[in-house]
C-alpha cells in the first residue's frame, strides 16, 4: 500500500492511462432461480480524459454499471479499478468519482452555493478553499447571479447546472452522468449537450455518460459502449459504431438500417435472389444503411432488380421502400432535387446498387 | 347535470347536518370556556363576567404542583418517545426490507391498538412489584409509562416524513464524500426536522392529556393536572375546573397549530 502510494505520487512508474477499468463484472439481483443478471461478465476500460458513453435501451444494465463504478452497488463478482486502484470494496464516499443524477438530487434545504460546496465541506477543506472553488464552479456553469437561491426556485436547466457544478467541485477523477438530460425539453437538451462537451474539454475530467438516446451518444462521445441484456455488445468510436456495427443489435439500435438474409460468398455476400454484392465482415445478415442504397434504371448493369412498393416523402429526402426478387424488402433514402420530384412511382421496376464499401455482413 | 362531477355538498340536507355536527362538537367546549369566566360558584348558573376562577386556580398550590408535574412528565416522555421513535422510523425505512418487518411495525404501534385500560392495569401490577423490590416511588414510573404510549404518536409523523424523502439525496451525499454520520447530520436530520418536531409535539399533547394510565400508575401525591381535575369532580365542582380546562385547551390548540404549520411547510 505504501509502496503503491509512493509510486502514484511519482506518477512515473504507474502512469496509468486507464481512468476506469471493469474486469469480468457480474451483478445479479435477487437470489436462486429468480435472480436477474443485470450485468453479465462485463469487462471495459475507459481511458483518461475521454468522453465515454454507455448506450442502450432501458434495462440493458448501463445504469447498474454506472452505480457499480460509483459504489452505490457492489458487484456479485468481478473487480472495478479507478485510476489503477482496486475500489471494488470501497463505499461511495471513499471513491474519487462524483455523479450527476438523473433527478439531479439537489439538497432542498441548502442554497445553490451550499450545494456546490457540500463535497469540499464534507472533506473538511478550509473555508477559504471551499469558497474559492464554489465561486469558480459558479462561474464555470454561469450561475453566479443565482448563488444564494434555494434550488427549488430554479428552472430544470439551472438545476442541471447546479448538479454539474456540485459534482465537478471536488475535481473527481471521473464524472458519472446518469441520463442527465432526459428531463429537459428538446431545445434545452441540445444546449446542454454543447455545454457538457465544453465542460469536459475545459476540465479535462473523464466523463462516463449514460443514455438511451443514440443521437446524443453519436454527437457527444469520444467512444461509445453499446449495451444490451447486461452485456457489452461493442465498444468503439461513434463513426465505427455507425459504419461497422458488429452485430444485428448494434446496427439496429444505432440509426436506421436494412437487414437482408445473406451468406458468405467469394468477393462478398450472396443475397437470397442469388445476386452477389461486395461486403466486408462475416455472418448471415447483410446490413446496409438507407442512405447508401441507390435506385437506378432497371437495365443498368450489375444492379439487383427490384420493384418500388411505397414512397414516403420527408421534405429533404424520400424513403423508397423496395422489394427484391427473393421477396426481401429494403429502404433507400434519396436526396431530392430542388423540385422535390424523385421521378419514381409505385410498382416501377428498378435496379438497386449499394455504395461500394458500405454493405457489411454481420452476425445475427 | 351529467357533465358536472358528483358533489356531496349538493345532497339535500347537507348543510343542515354539517351545521348540526359542528354545534354538537363545539357547543360543550364553548360552554366550558364561557363558564370559566362566571362570577358565581356554579358551573350552570351565570352570575356575571369575572376572572375570579382563573386567579383562584392560579393561587391554588395543588393546581400549581399538578401543572408542574404534568409538564415535567410530558417534556421527559415526549423527549424519550421522540428519540426512540426517530430511531425506529430510521430502522424501518432506511434499510432493505427484512423478515418480520410487519410484526415490528405492529409492535411499535401496539399502544394504539391495545385498550388503554388493559395497559393501565398491566403497568399497575408490573410497577407495583418493582416498587416493592426497589422502594423507588418517584415520577420515573409515570415518565416510563407515558414514554411508552407516546412512541406511536411520535413514530407515525416521523415515518411519514422519511417515506416521503427520496433516498437518492442520501446516496448523493455519500457520493459527495459524506460519511454515514455526516450524511445523517447534514442531509437526513435537517430534512427530517419538521417531522421530528411534529412527532414531539403530538407526543407532548398526548402525554399532557392522559388520565387513565396516569390514574393507575401514579403513587400518592403524584396528581397530574388531568387526574387532579378528575379528583375535583368527585367533590364540589366549581368553575375553577373550567378555567384550568380552558388554559389547557388554549395550550393544546396552540401546539397543534404549530404542528400543522410544521407539517404543511415544504410539502
Amino acid at each position: 500500500m505504501f509502496v503503491q502510494s509512493v509510486f502514484n505520487k511519482c506518477g512515473v512508474f504507474l502512469d496509468n492511462q486507464e481512468a476506469v477499468s471493469a474486469e469480468s463484472v457480474v451483478k445479479s439481483f435477487g437470489q436462486g432461480p429468480a435472480a436477474v443478471r443485470a450485468l453479465d461478465d462485463v469487462s471495459l476500460t475507459i481511458r483518461k480524459g475521454e468522453f465515454f458513453t454507455l448506450l442502450g435501451p432501458s434495462g440493458c444494465g448501463k445504469t447498474t454499471l454506472l452505480r457499480l463504478i460509483a459504489g452505490f452497488e457492489m458487484p456479485t463478482s468481478g473487480t472495478i479499478l479507478l485510476d489503477g486502484q482496486d475500489v471494488t470494496d470501497l463505499p461511495p464516499n471513499h471513491r474519487p468519482v462524483n455523479t450527476v443524477f438523473q433527478s439531479y438530487a439537489l439538497f432542498p434545504h441548502l442554497s445553490v452555493r451550499e450545494n456546490i460546496g457540500f463535497a469540499l465541506k464534507m472533506l473538511g477543506r478550509p473555508n477559504a478553499e471551499v469558497e474559492a472553488r464554489t465561486a469558480a464552479m459558479l462561474s464555470l456553469v454561469k450561475l453566479d447571479a443565482l448563488a444564494d437561491r434555494a434550488t427549488a426556485q430554479l428552472s430544470g436547466g439551472q438545476q442541471q447546472r447546479v448538479a454539474l457544478a456540485r459534482a465537478l467541485a471536488p475535481q473527481p477523477k471521473v464524472l458519472l452522468l446518469d441520463e442527465p438530460l432526459s428531463a429537459l425539453d428538446l431545445k434545452l437538451r441540445k444546449e446542454m449537450q454543447v455545454e457538457l462537451k465544453r465542460l469536459q474539454k475545459e476540465t479535462g475530467i473523464t466523463f462516463v455518460f449514460v443514455t438511451h438516446d443514440q443521437e446524443e451518444a453519436l454527437t457527444m462521445s469520444d467512444r461509445i459502449g453499446v449495451m444490451s441484456s447486461g452485456k457489452l455488445q461493442q465498444v468503439a468510436s461513434p463513426r465505427e459504431i455507425y459504419t461497422a456495427p458488429v452485430n444485428r443489435f448494434v446496427a439496429d439500435f444505432i440509426g436506421e438500417t436494412n437487414f437482408l438474409p445473406a451468406t458468405s460468398a467469394p468477393g462478398g455476400a450472396r443475397l437470397g435472389s442469388g445476386a452477389i454484392v461486395a461486403a466486408e465482415g462475416e455472418g448471415t445478415v447483410l446490413t446496409i444503411r438507407p442512405e447508401q442504397v441507390q435506385v437506378v434504371g432497371p437495365d443498368a448493369p450489375g444492379t439487383i432488380p427490384g420493384t418500388v412498393e411505397n414512397l414516403v416523402y420527408f421534405g429533404t429526402d424520400m424513403h423508397v421502400h423496395l422489394r427484391l426478387g427473393d421477396g426481401a424488402t429494403l429502404v433507400a433514402r434519396m436526396l431530392l432535387p430542388p423540385g422535390g420530384e424523385a421521378g419514381l412511382s409505385t410498382a416501377d421496376t428498378v435496379g438497386v446498387t449499394f455504395t461500394p464499401g458500405a454493405a457489411r455482413l454481420i452476425r445475427e | 347535470m351529467a357533465e358536472r362531477s358528483f358533489s356531496v355538498a349538493r345532497l339535500p340536507g347537507f348543510s343542515t347536518i354539517a351545521l348540526g355536527v359542528f354545534v354538537c362538537l363545539y357547543l360543550p367546549i364553548v360552554t366550558l370556556v364561557v363558564y370559566s369566566f362566571n362570577g358565581g360558584p356554579s358551573i350552570a348558573v351565570w352570575q356575571g363576567v369575572s376572572l375570579h376562577w382563573y386567579s383562584e386556580a392560579w393561587g391554588n398550590q395543588a393546581v400549581k404542583d399538578a401543572t408542574i408535574r404534568s409538564l415535567i412528565i410530558a417534556l421527559c416522555a415526549s423527549a424519550i418517545a421522540t428519540t426512540l421513535a426517530t430511531l425506529a422510523a430510521l430502522g424501518t425505512t432506511r434499510r432493505a426490507g427484512f423478515k418480520g418487518q410487519t410484526v415490528i411495525y405492529v409492535m411499535i404501534n401496539q399502544p394504539l391498538m391495545v385498550p388503554e385500560i388493559v395497559t393501565a392495569v398491566a403497568l399497575l401490577i408490573f410497577f407495583a412489584s418493582i416498587k416493592v423490590a426497589t422502594g423507588y416511588q418517584g415520577l420515573g414510573y409515570l415518565i416510563a409509562a407515558h414514554s411508552a404510549f407516546c412512541i406511536p404518536f411520535a413514530y407515525l409523523p416521523i415515518r411519514a416524513r422519511l417515506e416521503g424523502m427520496d433516498t437518492v439525496l442520501e446516496t448523493a451525499a455519500a457520493d459527495l464524500y459524506a460519511t454515514p454520520w455526516q450524511t445523517f447530520r447534514h442531509v437526513t436530520l435537517p430534512l427530517l426536522a419538521p417531522g421530528i418536531a411534529a412527532g414531539a409535539m403530538l407526543a407532548f399533547v398526548i402525554s399532557l392529556d392522559d388520565v387513565v394510565i396516569t390514574e393507575f400508575v401514579k403513587s400518592g401525591g403524584q396528581d397530574t393536572l388531568p387526574t387532579y381535575m378528575l379528583g375535583q369532580l368527585r367533590r364540589a365542582i366549581t368553575p375553577e375546573v373550567n378555567a384550568i380546562s380552558s388554559v389547557l385547551l388554549g395550550l393544546t390548540v396552540a401546539l397543534l397549530t404549530v404542528f400543522f404549520l410544521l407539517t404543511k411547510r415544504r410539502n
